[in-house]
């Protein structure tokens, strides 16, 4: 099967700056897909350029089959939008607003997905039903942003863009949220391509996570994986005869055999940690930027 | 159903629903009869004075000439300043980011904007009746005239707003030449005093724009004939109006498609984010 996404060798250059130096990714129907990156890496222009707000310089782009810069309605009514920042239509109300923008997507239902989606599931899903009838500038910033994540949803898009979407949400609101994704891409069989710089959101949510740094893709794999590219990926603790020990082992796994063949059952209060996905990205981007080894890289992180 | 005819009958409710939130927040009603007040006290002011040469209200006139100008105001200004204020806040990339959303968003703007002169008119109206003497009310040709008027004005103001709308760089910078246009427009376009009265020079120049010819086509419906008498050529000239009003409408209507493609295609995430940074900076 085609794939939703499929990108490559994109480049986007601002008059003598390259933005971006050769992006390649893809993505299958349904996968959740998290772009990591610093700031000014060019997280925001890829996205925009695949939502067909921003025009490439260069490379291969398709979403959905399609040319994003000609994408044309009938391809527009299959994706959804939400952006960093919003202040859009303040006076109107909530369902009223949710209401008037769903019509738009009615013409697009197919036998199989009835477009828009049904208002008062859509504000039960957001967690907005209290609010349905509030002017949407009497929202605080976490409703303001629920409602963007609906607004982005409500034509039941195949394929969903979010840029930062959980800025401003309190730890309820993010879990919210994340069934929301999970809702979408497991039910709905959504593709989605979201920006964040929250690595445990990124690692809750992603199939595949990617990183970007100075305009090009340098890790593109599972939580996992990446951590695995990482030697010294482990993290191993330990006391000894009221001594604390600790120790970065690229196989935990033998590491802690060898201690227990060396010292037996002196050995106590063992921990093993992975190393996280902060880890793993931090010492990815240090690389990145600084052209360090490897090996150095992951003894530094 | 055709997917342009569902957002086309989304856009004429969003109209409807943008006009009725005016109507429900104090401070875009506030915005509208501020202005419309004004211009009554200046007309109650010159209710005794005459025309110059004619026994007639110099306030009855300007009342007329008035309803004119609105059309001008919240076709040009409300329609071009609202376009600069929605693209700054994301309604436009909105409208963008939705299937055929910015057909919707125009025709929402053009009926809300619509209602609004409507509305203005009709109280300018309400009161001149009560208050003004030597109103032609009375024969169905004068509502057919005001009517016509009134619609070609709509289509004469409201491509030209959505025009400059789309060249002004940002409301702060747009401010200024807003009050600039209106202001050295009305001024030569008779509305407040007789044409005839100005130099040449400024008589033609006033005769180019549409408030002129707006405020002579309400006068015609709405006056005695015999004031046709103190006008340019002694006559309410509806040819000529129909004409140079026609040729403004055509002048749009070329030039707004393009313009609102160009504005919409510069439409970003990014580009929203950048103006409201740029706003907060208050640079």
């Amino acid at each position: 099967m085609e794939d939703v996404l499929d990108v490559r060798d994109l480049r986007m250059r601002y008059g003598k700056t390259d933005v971006l130096n050769g992006v390649s990714f893809a993505a299958r129907r349904g996968e959740v897909l998290a772009l990591l990156g610093p700031n000014g890496a060019g997280k925001t222009t890829t996205i925009e350029i695949l939502e067909g707000f921003r025009i490439r310089s260069a490379g291969e782009v398709s979403v959905l089959g399609a040319d994003p810069a000609r994408g044309g309605e009938a391809w527009r009514a299959k994706t959804g939008v939400v952006l960093q920042s919003w202040r859009d239509h303040a006076k109107w109300q909530v369902r009223e607003l949710l209401t008037h923008l769903g019509r738009y997507y009615a013409p697009y239902s197919t036998a199989s997905v009835t477009r828009p989606w049904d208002v008062d599931d859509l504000l039960e899903t957001v967690g907005l039903t209290p609010h349905a009838l509030k002017r949407v500038r009497n929202l605080s910033g976490g409703q303001r942003r629920r409602l963007d994540v609906a607004i982005g949803i409500v034509g039941r898009p195949e394929v969903l863009f979010l840029d930062e979407p959980t800025v401003g949400f309190d730890p309820e609101a993010r879990r919210d949220f994340h069934e929301v994704v999970h809702r979408l891409a497991g039910r709905e069989e959504a593709t989605i391509l979201l920006t964040t710089h929250d690595l445990n959101e990124a690692e809750r949510l992603a199939d595949r996570i990617l990183i970007l740094v100075g305009g090009t893709i340098i890790a593109d794999g599972s939580a996992d994986e990446l951590a695995r590219t990482m030697p010294g990926q482990s993290e191993v603790r330990w006391s000894r005869d009221g001594q604390r020990f600790v120790h970065a082992a690229d196989d935990a796994t033998s590491f802690v055999r060898e201690l227990f063949r060396q010292h037996g059952e002196s050995v106590g209060d063992l921990e093993v940690r992975r190393a996280s996905l902060e880890d793993t990205y931090l010492a990815l981007v240090r690389q990145a930027e600084h052209g360090l080894p490897r090996r150095l890289a992951a003894v530094a992180a | 159903m055709n997917p342009a005819l569902v957002a086309a009958r989304a856009g004429l409710s969003r109209g409807w629903i943008e006009f009725r939130q005016t109507l429900t927040t104090p401070g875009d009603l506030i915005a509208i009869l501020i202005p419309t007040g004004g211009f009554l006290a200046a007309m109650i002011w010159t209710r005794h004075t005459h025309v110059p040469g004619t026994h007639f209200s110099l306030g009855t006139t300007m009342l007329v000439s008035v309803l004119g100008l609105n059309v001008v105001v919240y076709g040009v200004v409300t329609m071009g300043d609202l376009l600069i204020v929605e693209r700054e806040d994301g309604t436009l990339l909105r409208a963008k980011a939705i299937p055929n959303g910015m057909l919707g968003y125009l025709l929402g703007k053009i009926v809300s904007i619509s209602a609004q002169i409507a509305f203005a008119v009709t109280i300018t109206l309400l009161t001149g009746t009560f208050l003004f003497t030597g109103l032609a009310i009375g024969s169905p040709g004068s509502w057919l005239t005001l009517a016509w008027v009134l619609v070609l004005g709509l289509l004469a103001t409201l491509p030209l707003g959505a025009v400059l709308g789309s060249l002004f760089p940002s409301q702060r910078s747009a401010g200024p030449w807003w009050l600039l246009l209106l202001g050295g427009l009305s001024a030569i376009s008779g509305v407040f005093y007789p044409i005839t009265h100005l130099p040449i020079f400024l008589q033609w120049t006033g005769q180019m724009f549409p408030p002129y010819w707006l405020g002579l086509g309400m006068r015609s419906a709405l006056l005695p004939n015999a004031m046709a008498g103190v006008e340019v050529g002694h006559s309410w000239r509806h040819l000529a109006t129909f004409g140079v009003l026609s040729a403004w409408v055509v002048a749009g209507l070329v030039l707004a498609p393009a313009v609102l493609r160009r504005m919409a295609r510069r439409q970003s995430g990014s580009a929203v984010a950048a103006s409201r940074e740029k706003a907060m900076r208050g640079t």
